[in-house]
């Protein structure tokens, strides 16, 4: 592709449980809204290319369950779970998120993604993710924040660049 | 499940950021008080005491080499933590790139 990438961006306050991540698309908010609760749309992109996506319950109306399954090269499996809280179609999906992979369970996010009708045809997608604790928030990105996020960054320039 | 304390759980542990940057220093070295204390600039009772909760939490292995106490990250104890906290914006990233190239895809079939 020629086309230069939109670029996602996740902020994130000192002190405070939520954080937030944006991103744009050059596709109009019906279809980018139907991405996310089209199944069969939904495994075409959601996950890093590497990882195989097993969609095992999938119900996105208010008050559906859903779970998915991860797996990586070596096997490894990250499994996710949450319900859907309020779908509103095509402005709003609520519901809430969980790793199932940590020391304890219950460390769940409130997790509230809006899709904002942009001129020209395009879709700004923000989801409001809120912690349980600033420490959870914290734990849960902070790594990925300040070693992580900058090293993709810094990979995502250096993809841009070569674009140009 | 009663709710484990802070300073017991090493979720919570590398959630203070000057505990992550002591992790990053020893890297997959094996470094001394001192040369930690060297290498991040910081007082050295600041460095022992977070050291002493990421030893507590398993986060860190101590030995004693002579007068020495040398300390190592326990990379099996981290790997669960950073599996799921390094690519949670990559993670995002990585996944909306994708669905430029769907929606892309379906747009094009539609016209």
């Amino acid at each position: 592709m020629s086309e230069k990438k939109n670029k996602t961006t996740s902020t994130a306050e000192p002190g405070k449980q939520e954080l937030f991540i944006t991103r744009e698309f050059d596709a109009p908010r019906e279809l980018v809204f139907k991405a996310h609760t089209d199944p069969d749309i939904y495994v075409r992109w959601l996950g890093p290319r590497g990882l195989t996506m097993d969609l095992v319950t999938f119900e996105p109306v208010s008050g559906g369950c859903w779970r998915y399954i991860q797996k990586d090269e070596h096997g490894n499996e990250f499994c996710f779970h949450g319900v859907y809280h309020d779908v509103m179609a095509p402005e709003r999906i609520i519901g809430t998120f969980e790793f199932e992979g940590l020391p304890e369970s219950g460390h769940v996010i409130l997790e509230t993604t809006t899709f904002v009708a942009l001129p020209g045809g395009k879709t700004l997608v923000r989801t409001q993710s809120v912690y349980r604790s600033v420490e959870d928030r914290d734990g849960m990105i902070a790594a990925g924040m300040e070693s992580g996020t900058v090293d993709s960054y810094e990979r995502l320039d250096e993809t841009l660049a070569t674009m140009k | 499940m009663a709710r484990i304390p802070t300073t017991h759980d090493p979720f919570n542990a590398v959630a203070e950021p000057k505990r992550r940057q002591i992790l990053e220093a020893l890297g997959a070295a094996e470094r001394s008080v001192n040369e930690i204390v060297e290498l991040l600039g910081w007082p050295q009772p600041m460095v022992s005491k977070h050291l002493g909760v990421l030893k507590k939490v398993g986060l860190v292995h101590e030995r004693r080499e002579g007068r020495q106490r040398l300390y190592r990250a326990n990379l099996a104890k981290l790997k669960p933590i950073y599996d799921w906290v390094l690519p949670f914006e990559q993670y995002w990233s990585e996944s909306y790139d994708r669905l430029d190239e769907v929606l892309a895809d379906i747009q094009k079939k539609e016209k």
